[in-house]
């Protein structure tokens, strides 16, 4: 199967023959699969909001490149935009830009400037409440009017109603309880699997992208340091200590359990740490 | 020990408008907070914790009930000045409250609104700057530091002030791990060495569990309260208002669903840990 997105050898330098010039992004590649769960993890400046805004076309690279489908998403004014439609980018905070006057009316703002027809736009406004769980009544009221949870759906579900077959999210959960998180990545996992969409998520909660994603990008210093399936990124935990970041609560617990002499494997989800406890503790449950 | 805050059958009402009824968001609430203490504020986005907050230095007043703060009625206008002087916020964002364009201005900016000679300032700024560990950076433009380091600017720009107490509404919440430990280093270190009264309001289970004491609230009154062990023991409970344990206590919570018998007061990997290698060599 052909990649959706790949970049290639991808540099990008800020106010580049300025003092102030800086290496954002160094020389990084990796090609991405329709339907994958991809979490993007990294230090602040490490590079993870660059990178997002190269993917859709927002920043063009220094150097290097991003093909969509196969095409530079900068060999010509159509592609770009295509890229613009098809690569949907949520933000940090996304609530913050709500306009309309309606929910209704700001979730169609995309589709909308996407040209569609007003059934199609409607078709869309509808499924993509439904992704998100607000409801039809929902819909007629101001945006403003909503909890700070429902703003942050009707937000990302503004960027579902166009469709995109890549959804980058930038720190989707931040700032929001247990449950408000736990609701959003369901909501966020269930526009990928209706779709057999590619999520890409930038998070700072390790088990959150332990628990959802598929493969991890791991940036540091304006490079991509590792790329891998979390069970494999997770089992460095040195390495990710030393870039700032961290590991899960169970995986740490599971860590100590080795260093105490038990031969238990590394987990990094609290369902896996539970069924390896069962293993070891075996028939012991009920003593 | 004395109380520094205390909330007294508090009860608050967001103004309504035209055609809309205000929205009660305490009916009465009491609440008292001892001087040194380091107490975490946890609950739902909505449950009105950040509402709390700004009740502890007068951004927002009662419309029942009383707050007092250093014993001072928070009503009482013209004390005004001396609650806000002992009690300092810092917010979510760094962003938002960085005004200056140097690290040290920007501390400077509390202090030289209440109107403290020069030398006083330089002396307050330079101490705050240390005691976040961001002395060196006094020079820079805060624009250009990490999400954990401004935000430690924005602690700084507090504790030069040299309040009795800082309210810290979800201070980590924007920032990466190492950003989120060095903030929780910072404020642990000013509670215990410095006797500050630290009260932090997150969404971070890991980090309320490292206050002496938790506070949980759901729908504008108090669903829990105590130690870190005896509060996120309640599972049940938490699970109900939609808040977690730390995720070592959701193991050892998960397991004893399984049939086993697992302590639910291990709040961190090593204690987690440790339960269990007894409970396996059991």
């Amino acid at each position: 199967m052909n990649p959706i997105l790949e970049v290639k050898n991808l540099t990008y330098i800020y106010s580049a023959g300025t003092p102030f010039e800086h290496k954002a992004l160094d020389n990084v590649s990796f090609s991405v699969h329709r339907g994958e769960f991809i979490g993007i993890i990294g230090h602040t400046g490490s590079g993870k909001s660059t990178l997002m805004q190269q993917l859709n076309g927002l920043l063009k690279p220094t150097s290097g490149s991003v093909l969509l489908d196969g095409r530079d998403i900068w060999a010509d004014k159509q592609q770009t935009r295509q890229a613009r439609f098809r690569v949907g980018l949520v933000f940090q905070y996304p609530e913050y830009q709500l306009f309309e006057e309606t929910v209704y009316r700001d979730i169609a703002f995309g589709p909308k400037n996407m040209g569609l027809s007003q059934e199609e736009i409607q078709r869309r406004v509808l499924e993509a409440a439904g992704f998100v769980g607000i409801t039809q009544q929902q819909l007629q009221v101001s945006p403003f009017d909503l909890s700070g949870g429902q703003k942050r759906r009707v937000a990302i579900a503004g960027v579902i109603a166009m469709e995109p077959e890549v959804l980058i999210l930038d720190e989707p959960t931040a700032g929001l309880d247990p449950v408000g998180r736990a609701e959003i990545l369901q909501n966020i996992e269930n526009y990928r699997k209706a779709k057999n969409a590619t999520v890409m998520m930038v998070s700072h909660s390790m088990e959150d992208v332990a628990r959802l994603t598929d493969r991890l990008l791991v940036m540091n210093g304006s490079k991509l340091a590792m790329d891998g399936p979390p069970q494999e990124i997770f089992s460095h935990a040195q390495a990710l200590l030393d870039m700032g970041l961290s590991i899960p609560q169970v995986t740490q617990v599971f860590l100590h359990l080795q260093k105490m002499g038990l031969d238990v494997k590394n987990v990094y989800t609290i369902e896996q740490a539970v069924a390896e406890c069962k293993r070891i503790l075996g028939g012991a449950a009920h003593a | 020990m004395s109380d520094i805050i205390t909330a007294e059958h508090l009860a608050f009402r967001y103004p309504g408008m035209e055609n809309m009824p205000g929205i009660a968001v305490f009916e009465d609430l009491n609440l008292t907070v001892e001087a040194g203490s380091f107490v975490a504020i946890l609950g739902m986005n909505g449950c009105g914790k950040s509402t709390l907050a700004k009740h502890f230095n007068a951004i927002l007043l009662p419309t029942g009930g009383k707050v007092w703060v250093c014993g001072i009625d928070t009503a009482n206008e013209a004390r005004l000045m001396v609650i806000r002087r002992n009690v300092g916020m810092v917010f979510q964002n760094p962003d938002n409250q960085i005004v200056a364009n140097v690290v040290e201005e920007d501390v400077a900016f509390g202090p030289e609104n209440l109107g403290i000679a020069s030398p006083e300032i330089r002396s307050r700024v330079d101490k705050a700057l240390k005691q976040v560990d961001m002395y060196e950076y006094r020079e820079h433009a805060p624009h250009l530091l990490s999400g954990g380091q401004k935000q430690r600017i924005a602690i700084a720009g507090v504790i030069a002030m040299e309040p009795k107490c800082i309210v810290l509404d979800e201070p980590t919440a924007m920032l990466d791990p190492r950003g989120r430990r060095e903030v929780m280093q910072t404020i642990t270190r000013l509670n215990r060495e410095k006797g500050i009264t630290v009260i932090l309001i997150t969404h971070h289970m890991d980090e309320a569990a490292q206050a002496q004491r938790v506070v949980v609230m759901h729908q504008g009154k108090i669903a829990a309260d105590g130690a870190p062990k005896a509060v996120f023991s309640q599972v049940d409970l938490l699970h109900q208002i939609g808040l977690a344990a730390p995720d070592s206590v959701e193991l050892c919570w998960k397991l004893n669903q399984e049939g086993f018998d697992l302590p639910l007061d291990k709040l961190n990997p090593e204690e987690c840990a440790q339960a269990l290698y007894e409970r396996i060599k059991a």
